[in-house]
């Protein structure tokens, strides 16, 4: 027995320690079976995967990854939700004070955005990972489409959030972003054969996601309930789906 | 026949167990990862600028990195079309790819020689012209979404020459019909040229077995949509060498 083996094996066989884990963990392969099949979090998975699938080489991680960025932001997310009100008048005042007084504020605050850049780009990549694969092919076509909505509702959720701040850079990134709705082909007041419909500025495709005519304090409001319940709600249906579908079909890989 | 039924291989079992195999790699991974985005939050702050102001509007306004791709396409399509007709088309592309892509090789395993035209056609899409866009959009423009280098200082009052002409003008049609007349030749031109040499291109690198087995309706879904996406260096073609502004202009829409 090592040194390193014998302080373990005076660890585990202490009386404290035995006091808190009645039985070691047995490396059996019920066991192994058993860790994933009973545990609500890991039963995502299926009890064995093929070999190839788990080499970081072949998947990237990027799905996983996505997933851990959704995570992050919807962690610190709640966290900044706590000190940031959707209100004109405050939400700027409120992201001094999240940055200056709040404990941690400042690094939750980083951490949600660069979480949500990475998150676009890691979902970018996963998709050309499993376009490389050709992962999207039978029986997984379906799954696929689940994914270009999930892709949809990464870049949304990321857009959506961009205006909170409540900054120039919120305002106007979220009006060049959002301008191109008033062009619309029939719903946008200034898009091809809009006068068809009777588009006019505070009734058309824009004004319909702008709660009004231009970008104001109902947009503010608009957005963030966007961005804190409903796109993360459409998102989270999108992913359980997504992920059931993954667990059923089993990972993509050579036909034996 | 039950000879051959016995004696058929059984498939060799190359699973591993998920715990800790699969599990242990996504947690290293997550921490990794985890480690790196603190330490990034840490050092790099998000920007946070003044209080905004609707009533002064900056140069450029620059939309998020992500959609900086579509802003450029604003160069050479109008908004209807380079902010809503295209980026839904595109969404709707990638939905049919499972569909239109009736290779059975490379299903789950990279394999560049079997699909050489599926991985080019995205990688044209996805690298060439999406990211392609994005670099030149965010590092590369400044006032007036005028091109400047990244190292150049931003001109406000660079004088650029406004020579854009529209195409029927520029092969020296002055009438509004005849011009009229000329753009939609031009345009249904471009298409019925390009979905034929679509066509035929397909023809030579797949065969005819291929191009019966993959239908009208794939074939027709993935040769418009083909058309669609090399429309983006088409026009910016025209633009860059001719100074063509739109190919057609109507009342309603000019393309």
């Amino acid at each position: 027995m090592s040194p390193l083996e014998k302080i373990k094996n005076d660890i585990v066989e202490s009386q404290v320690w035995k006091a808190i884990f009645r039985h070691g963990y047995d490396d059996t392969p019920r066991n192994r079976v058993m860790m994933v099949t009973a545990n609500v979090f890991l039963h995502l998975h299926p009890a064995k995967v093929r070999r190839h699938a788990v080499r970081m080489r072949f998947t990237w991680c990027m799905g996983g990854l996505t997933f851990l960025m959704f995570l992050i932001t919807a962690i610190t997310g709640i966290y900044l939700m706590f000190y940031y009100r959707p209100v004109a008048e405050y939400a700027y005042a409120d992201m001094k004070y999240l940055e200056f007084d709040m404990p941690f504020g400042m690094l939750m605050r980083n951490m949600h955005r660069w979480a949500a850049h990475a998150m676009i780009v890691f979902v970018w990549l996963h998709m050309f990972r499993v376009f490389l694969t050709g992962s999207y092919k039978p029986p997984r076509e379906f799954n696929w489409i689940v994914g270009v909505l999930l892709l949809v509702m990464t870049l949304l959720l990321s857009f959506t959030g961009y205006l909170l701040p409540w900054d120039q850079l919120a305002i106007w990134a979220v009006t060049v972003g959002s301008n191109m709705a008033r062009a619309t082909p029939l719903l946008g007041y200034e898009g091809p054969f809009a006068d068809f419909v009777g588009a006019n500025p505070i009734y058309d495709a824009r004004a319909f996601l702008f709660g009004g005519g231009e970008i104001g304090p109902h947009t503010l409001l608009r957005f963030y309930i966007l961005h804190c319940i409903f796109i993360p709600l459409v998102a989270s249906i999108l992913m359980a789906v997504h992920f059931w579908r993954i667990r059923r079909d089993g990972f993509s890989g050579p036909s034996l | 026949m039950a000879e051959a039924t016995r004696e058929r291989k059984l498939p060799v079992d190359d699973k591993v167990h998920t715990w800790p195999h699969l599990v242990r790699m996504e947690f290293l991974v997550a921490l990794f990862i985890l480690g790196a985005l603190t330490l990034w939050a840490l050092t790099v702050d998000a920007p946070l600028e003044e209080p905004a102001n609707p009533t002064r509007t900056p140069n450029p306004s620059k939309a998020p990195w992500y959609f900086l791709g579509l802003q450029e396409m604003l160069v050479y399509f109008d908004p209807w079309n380079a902010g809503v007709v295209l980026p839904s088309l595109i969404i709707v592309g990638l939905m049919v790819i499972p569909y239109i892509d009736i290779n059975p090789k490379g299903n789950g395993y990279y394999c560049f020689k079997d699909r050489k035209w599926e991985i080019l056609t995205f990688f044209f899409g996805f690298h060439i012209l999406w990211i392609t866009m994005i670099i030149i959009g965010t590092f590369f423009r400044g006032p007036g979404w005028n091109l400047f280098w990244p190292w150049q200082k931003w001109d406000l009052h660079k004088v650029v020459a406004l020579t854009n002409v529209d195409l029927p003008y520029l092969v020296g049609f002055r009438d509004y019909w005849w011009s009229a007349v000329f753009s939609l030749v031009v345009i249904g031109g471009y298409f019925v040229a390009t979905i034929a040499l679509f066509y035929f291109f397909v023809l030579k690198v797949k065969g005819k077995e291929f191009i019966e087995r993959w239908g009208m309706v794939r074939f027709s879904i993935t040769a418009a949509l083909v058309a669609l996406m090399l429309s983006l260096p088409a026009k910016m073609a025209l633009r860059l060498l001719f100074n063509v502004k739109y190919v057609l202009v109507t009342p309603w829409i000019n393309i």
